[in-house]
């Protein structure tokens, strides 16, 4: 070890160099120590302040956000409840005209049925002709007990047989009206059966009317809750956005995998049209051409879905004439198809591409090789073409109900965004306040390692003030001894003291340390 | 309201301007992405009869090739810095139907000039390499990689000076199938003497030098 030439103060002894330069630098370290401490504890204390203050701010900001979360979410979900209500009445709308609307004819058919039905009863219940009033005048005569006089003999017989037809009439009579009757109750039964059946389609309508009534309770319920900005609707609506948020991105993610495969479909034959060594900003133009075709489709797709009022991320369309939206359909559809068609044209082209290189690399390798790939080119290859095909003209207007997962991605992703970037801040703002007691400690413990540095002229300092503190006492005890007590001849060193501290106060102190850093 | 569809259907009709004048795109810088291979094959003495190997690089290095790409084969012959030893060249069409029928020719080419090859008295490796060079910096291309399927034993005939030093910078020099002589069985230090040499000359031309003598390992031969 070597000092510079300017500090060798013994040129001949480094040690004693080294010792002399301890001792100046621990006086002048002594003599500086009060500004020192001041210096060392001013700066972690306006460090300190700084952290806190910057805290606060971001604590301040981080609330400030939360309100506007919390606001755009109930406003968000005020708007999709009013919607939801409004769709519920559209559809009860729809039932009261459709079902409902025949109510009157339904009432009139039973009525009439009613009508019809209390007729056949009246008619059912006629009396049946009464037997021949002469019957009974003869039926004393007739229970005469035949005689061996053939004249009464045949008088009575002739008698019997008059009876006997008479009754015969009576019950051939009374059995044609039975059956009359029968067959008016049998021809009640289909009307009621009619009236049942009215009946229960009635009572379905009816249940289903309640059924719809006890939903657009519910949502009345909900909307009242979000119009109240109840803490119940704000969890609801947020615990709602994280979920619709995550399945809306899971949705998304297959669709960008349809995407690709889309893009695989027809970046190769596209190379036909725009050719395959064209670069543009370091991509291949062939590439960009079947992304841009590709992002056209799911364009097409977004108005697709706008103009049917599925999606309402463009109010714009929404609110157009239904005539001209219906026109936007036709145009969104038609460019759709066509796109779609282009589509099922490039992968048959890529196909034949496929093919020919297939064909090319066998002949490069050898003739066997041509034999082999044509043999299984041969029998399945119109599965492959059919397949590619189908899969150019269908992925295309699977691409379109991207749209519906888009929306709620785009919607949800507000409240998520908002809920992480709160998260963030108030994150920030604890860090800020570590920092600011890290500071705060850290320039405590500057002070208590300066003190390390210059222990020994401390320690003499103590033991000169312990001398002279005895001194003092012992003159404090003599002048009370004396009744003369001068507060003026306190000494200064006693001021110095501080009071130690108790367990108690040091406890209080850390909880309050921990309540900072919290 | 037809003022607010105006910007719906303009944006459509943007978008497919779009894609359609992507598509009719045509033309664009072709230098910055493309490949150049230039092989040159020794004809020389007894090694005409590894020709069918030579075969099988230039179809492996055919199939390897894409559209925009260059590709050359020369012989090298008593003296080889001319463009009548280029057995066969291209460049592949933008179209990739249209470069697989110019590989099939290409091939076509190749098999014609090995039925009908002459072995020759001498050897102008550096003529073949000098020839190379001109040609690829010409063609301007993005890697340019010359491959030389030789035992890169050069003999020169009687007044040919080919002490020239090699400009390959930015180029790949690539040794296949280099076979060892009769003499290199003897003393195969001449073996390596040779390969020595040729590395050192294309490693002072700012050259990047390799040997691939096992065919199975071609999949290194053209770089991405």
């Amino acid at each position: 070890m070597q000092l510079p030439d300017f500090m060798m103060i013994f040129s001949s002894s480094l040690g004693l160099s080294i010792l002399l330069w301890l001792v100046v630098i621990t006086v002048l370290l002594y003599m500086a120590r009060r500004p020192a401490h001041e210096a060392i504890l001013s700066v972690s204390k306006i460090l300190f302040h700084a952290f806190r203050l910057l805290s606060s701010s971001i604590l301040l900001a981080e609330k400030k956000l939360k309100q506007r979360n919390r606001e755009v979410l109930l406003a968000s979900g005020k708007i999709a409840s009013e919607h939801i209500v409004e769709r519920e009445f559209e559809r009860i709308d729809a039932f009261v005209k459709k079902d409902l609307s025949k109510f009157p004819t339904l009432q009139r058919e039973i009525t009439d049925s009613i009508v019809k039905l209390d007729e056949d009863y009246q008619k059912s219940t006629e009396i049946p002709p009464a037997p021949p009033g002469w019957t009974k005048a003869i039926e004393p005569i007739a229970s005469i007990p035949p005689s061996e006089d053939s004249m009464v003999a045949e008088i009575l017989k002739s008698i019997k047989d008059a009876l006997e037809k008479a009754q015969g009439n009576a019950l051939a009579a009374y059995r044609t009206s039975s059956e009359k009757r029968h067959a008016f109750l049998k021809n009640m039964v289909p009307v009621l059966r009619h009236i049942n059946k009215d009946l229960l389609g009635l009572d379905k309508n009816v249940q289903t009317l309640l059924e719809r009534s006890a939903t657009i309770d519910r949502h009345m319920d909900d909307y009242k809750q979000i119009s109240e900005k109840t803490d119940r609707a704000v969890q609801t609506l947020s615990s709602s956005s994280m979920t619709q948020f995550f399945i809306a991105g899971f949705v998304l993610a297959i669709a960008v995998g349809g995407a690709f495969i889309n893009f695989n479909l027809i970046s190769r034959p596209m190379q036909e049209m725009v050719g395959g060594s064209v670069y543009m900003m370091g991509f291949k133009v062939a590439d960009i051409a079947a992304l841009v075709i590709i992002l056209v489709e799911v364009s097409m797709g977004l108005f697709l879905m706008e103009s049917l009022r599925i999606t309402r991320l463009f109010p714009v369309i929404g609110a157009l004439e239904d005539k001209v939206r219906i026109r936007m359909i036709i145009v969104s559809f038609v460019f759709l198809f066509l796109l779609a068609s282009v589509e099922a044209g490039l992968a048959y082209m890529r196909e034949l591409l496929s093919v020919d290189d297939a064909a090319l690399v066998a002949g490069l390798l050898g003739n066997g090789a041509v034999e082999a790939v044509v043999g299984v080119e041969e029998s399945g290859r119109w599965i492959t073409t059919a397949a590619q095909m189908g899969m150019g003209f269908i992925l295309p207007f699977a691409l379109t109900f991207i749209a519906i997962p888009l929306e709620s991605f785009i919607h949800s992703s507000r409240t998520v965004i908002g809920v992480l970037l709160a998260g963030l801040l108030r994150l920030s703002a604890v860090f800020l306040r570590f920092l600011g007691n890290i500071s705060k400690y850290f320039g405590k413990s500057l002070v208590n390692i300066y003190d390390l540095f210059i222990f020994l002229p401390l320690w003499i300092e103590g033991l000169l003030l312990n001398k002279k503190d005895k001194t003092g006492l012992v003159l404090a005890v003599a002048n009370s001894e004396s009744g003369a007590v001068n507060s003026a001849a306190a000494p200064a060193t006693i001021k110095k003291r501080t009071p130690r501290k108790t367990t108690a106060s040091k406890e209080k102190e850390v909880t309050e340390e921990i309540k900072e850093v919290l | 309201m037809r003022e607010v569809m105006k910007p719906s259907l303009s944006f459509i009709l943007i978008s497919i301007v779009i894609a359609l004048g992507f598509s009719a795109c045509t033309t664009g810088p072709h230098k910055a992405h493309n490949k150049g291979v230039y092989m040159l094959i020794d004809t020389s003495g007894t090694y005409t009869k590894e020709l069918e190997k030579a075969q099988q690089i230039i179809n492996y290095t055919l199939a390897k090739l894409n559209s925009g790409d260059s590709f050359v084969v020369a012989s090298i012959d008593t003296g080889s810095f001319s463009e009548k030893d280029i057995i066969a060249k291209v460049t592949f069409d933008d179209r990739p139907s249209k470069a697989n029928q110019q590989k099939r020719a290409f091939q076509q080419q190749v098999n014609d000039y090995v039925k009908s090859v002459k072995s020759s008295p001498y050897t102008d490796i550096t003529g073949g390499l000098l020839q190379a060079i001109e040609y690829l910096n010409e063609r301007d291309t993005r890697t340019k990689t010359v491959m030389i399927f030789s035992d890169l034993k050069q003999e020169l005939k009687k007044g040919y000076v080919r002490d020239i030093p090699l400009a390959l910078d930015g180029f790949d020099v690539v040794a296949l199938n280099v076979t060892k002589l009769r003499s290199d069985n003897i003393d195969p230090r001449e073996y390596m003497d040779r390969l020595k040499l040729w590395k050192n000359r294309v490693e002072e031309g700012a050259g990047k030098w390799d040997v691939i003598n096992d065919l199975e390992r071609l999949d290194k031969l053209i770089k991405e």
